[in-house]
């Protein structure tokens, strides 16, 4: 990485290594917030959170109380079993939502990179829901999931297929709601667009005319190209599907018989209803190693499969 | 040969153009639903099969939907404007000092730091959720009743962390689109006697224009979209922004599906002008996350 040199600096100096103190001092002044913030916004909290997982908390109006209770709060995380049916339930939605969500939106990726009429009209309708707010698309998706009223049933009656109970039912819930993500893949269908674009044209005649079909073209040509975009988007979803929360909450409140109940809701519920923030805390740290632990495995595994041109 | 490949090539192309437009219909079903039943009387609603058009609109859906006594939407709609104003300045004048110093001053430490806050774009935020909330509990931000004036200002807790460049997604951005402008303009101004704060706010912010328009339309959207943090923070009904009051609305609504329907449209047409306005900075924006420059 380049550094963007102050050829002044130089002039006056002997050694050009070294740098000027009212450089520094403006460097830090500028990045002030961020470090601020940092430290207190993230750092910081992080390390209380850690602490909190050790003490046995009671939340009153003369403010928070804590005892230490060692390893208690852990033992709890890993025998309760709401806490692994919510850990279950939320890997169900990630293993599931996440390579639906990659797939779909690369279909329509490459869908809206062909050369057809109002091209711009359908790519801004399929990014349309993400412009719903998460509020009003979670009130307007518990209706679309009505078993009597609800348009996916009626919608799934023109083909014949009966009326579903969808929120309602414990087997069908986990994938009313990984259904309900692929309505909302437009952030990373964009990004695969741009990146569909950035593949030169002339690599793909030259493919055919050396008589690849359409299906070699793609798996040979687009799709290793195409490696840093599915990475990315595959991380990020990822993040995202382990800390499902809103849709939850307002669609079914984790029911029915805590099938929906996913590990944020869990941690929401332990810290703010019941006020065991030492154990919700726990239970924050238990997914926030699960997360980064997925996040750093993928970057080691990324290295097989990524292929990054020179 | 050559036209039988021709022919076939438009005929791909025809299936292609109307399966899109079939699969664009299905993905717009829920919203345009949503929109046609906020005008629906309570009756047109559990109507079966669906009845896609009603037949009158009832604006009065939006009328009743505002003068509900047990939420007073006017009140959600000033303290959701307040909210994500306060934050997107607090994001906006952040995210450009912190890229300006990744971007441009020379300092120890500068890498580390920049790494950090790429790390930070994939931290879990659950994990600082309930830290958080007992800081500010102890900074007493909760429920804080200014005093001296006197003034009840519950929202310190959602609107002072964006002060401090708390999306680390922005800096990245703003940073990515400084380094592509050229170091001699910073150079010609200093020769000029211009100081580094002149340089930044004459020099590098009108040609940031573009960049900064995607940060205020994504951080927009990200603050009107808030939801887990004002339920934490907002007890009091009077308090409460946008996203706690429609959830409210649902609730208190079983049965009144079409005024839910309008509060939800209410809240969806802000962000819906926006979209259309300003279309391309969304598709930038994103584009420009994803690999921007690398």
């Amino acid at each position: 990485m380049p550094i963007s040199q102050h050829p002044t600096s130089n002039l006056f100096m002997t050694n050009s290594k070294r740098i000027p103190w009212r450089d520094w001092l403006a460097g830090y002044l500028f990045a002030s917030p961020f470090i601020i913030g940092l430290l207190v916004f993230v750092a910081y909290p992080i390390g209380y959170a850690l602490w909190l997982a050790f003490q046995k908390t009671d939340l009153d109006f003369g403010g928070l109380t804590t005892k230490f209770v060692g390893w208690a709060n852990f033992e709890k995380v890993f025998t309760d079993p709401i806490a692994q049916q919510a850990l279950y339930n939320t890997a169900y939605y990630t293993i599931f939502a996440v390579p639906l969500q990659l797939i779909f939106s690369f279909s329509l990726a490459m869908m809206l990179t062909q050369p057809l009429r109002f091209r711009d009209f359908y790519r801004a309708g399929f990014y349309l829901p993400i412009i719903v707010p998460v509020v009003a698309s979670a009130v307007v998706w518990q209706r679309v999931f009505h078993p009597d009223y609800g348009i996916l049933n009626d919608f799934l009656s023109w083909f014949g297929v009966p009326a579903q109970k969808w929120l309602f039912d414990k087997n069908l819930a986990k994938p009313a709601f990984i259904f309900m993500s692929l309505w909302q893949i437009g952030r990373q269908m964009v990004i695969f667009i741009a990146g569909l674009g950035n593949i030169p044209q002339s690599l793909l005649e030259a493919a055919s005319i050396d008589g690849a079909n359409a299906w070699d073209r793609i798996t040979k040509i687009t799709l290793p190209l195409m490696t840093p975009l599915i990475f990315y988007n595959l991380v990020i979803a990822i993040i995202a599907s382990f800390q499902i929360f809103t849709p939850a909450l307002i669609m079914t409140d984790g029911g029915p018989e805590n099938s929906t109940l996913f590990s944020v809701l869990n941690i929401y519920r332990e810290g703010f209803l019941f006020f065991n923030m030492g154990y919700a805390s726990a239970l924050a740290w238990e997914l926030f190693v699960i997360v980064i632990g997925f996040t750093i495995a993928q970057f080691y595994i990324s290295q097989r499969w990524v292929y990054y041109e020179e | 040969m050559s036209i039988n490949k021709k022919t076939r090539q438009l005929l791909g192309l025809t299936a292609l153009q109307i399966f899109a437009t079939l699969l664009v219909l299905t993905f717009l079903m829920p919203t345009l639903w949503m929109i046609s039943s906020s005008f629906k009387s309570s009756t047109e609603i559990f109507v079966v099969p669906i009845k896609w058009i009603p037949d009158s609109l009832r604006w009065k859906n939006y009328v009743d939907a505002f003068t509900q006594p047990a939420l007073p939407m006017w009140d959600f709609i000033k303290n959701t404007v307040m909210v994500v104003t306060v934050s997107l300045l607090g994001t906006m004048v952040s995210s450009v000092m912190v890229a300006y110093s990744f971007a441009r001053l020379q300092w120890p430490g500068r890498r580390l730091f920049f790494g950090i806050m790429i790390a930070t774009l994939m931290l879990p935020g659950i994990i600082t959720l309930i830290p958080r909330f007992i800081m500010f509990k102890d900074f007493g931000w909760i429920n804080l009743t200014i005093p001296v004036i006197d003034v009840y200002f519950p929202w310190l807790p959602l609107v002072v962390p964006p002060w401090f460049a708390g999306t680390g997604l922005y800096v990245f951005l703003m940073y990515q689109f400084m380094r592509g402008i050229p170091d001699e303009l910073d150079e010609a101004a200093k020769m000029d006697g211009a100081n580094r704060l002149q340089i930044l706010t004459r020099i590098l912010l009108p040609l940031c224009k573009p960049v900064l328009a995607t940060i205020a339309v994504f951080g927009l959207i990200q603050y009107y979209n808030e939801f887990m943090e004002p339920l934490i923070y907002l007890s009091k009904l009077d308090s409460w922004v946008l996203a706690l009051g429609i959830r409210a609305f649902n609730d208190t609504n079983v049965q009144n599906w079409e005024l839910v329907f309008s509060a939800s449209v209410v809240m969806l047409i802000p962000v819906l002008v926006l979209f259309i306005v300003a279309q391309r900075y969304f598709v930038q924006g994103i584009a420009m996350t994803g690999f921007g420059g690398r």
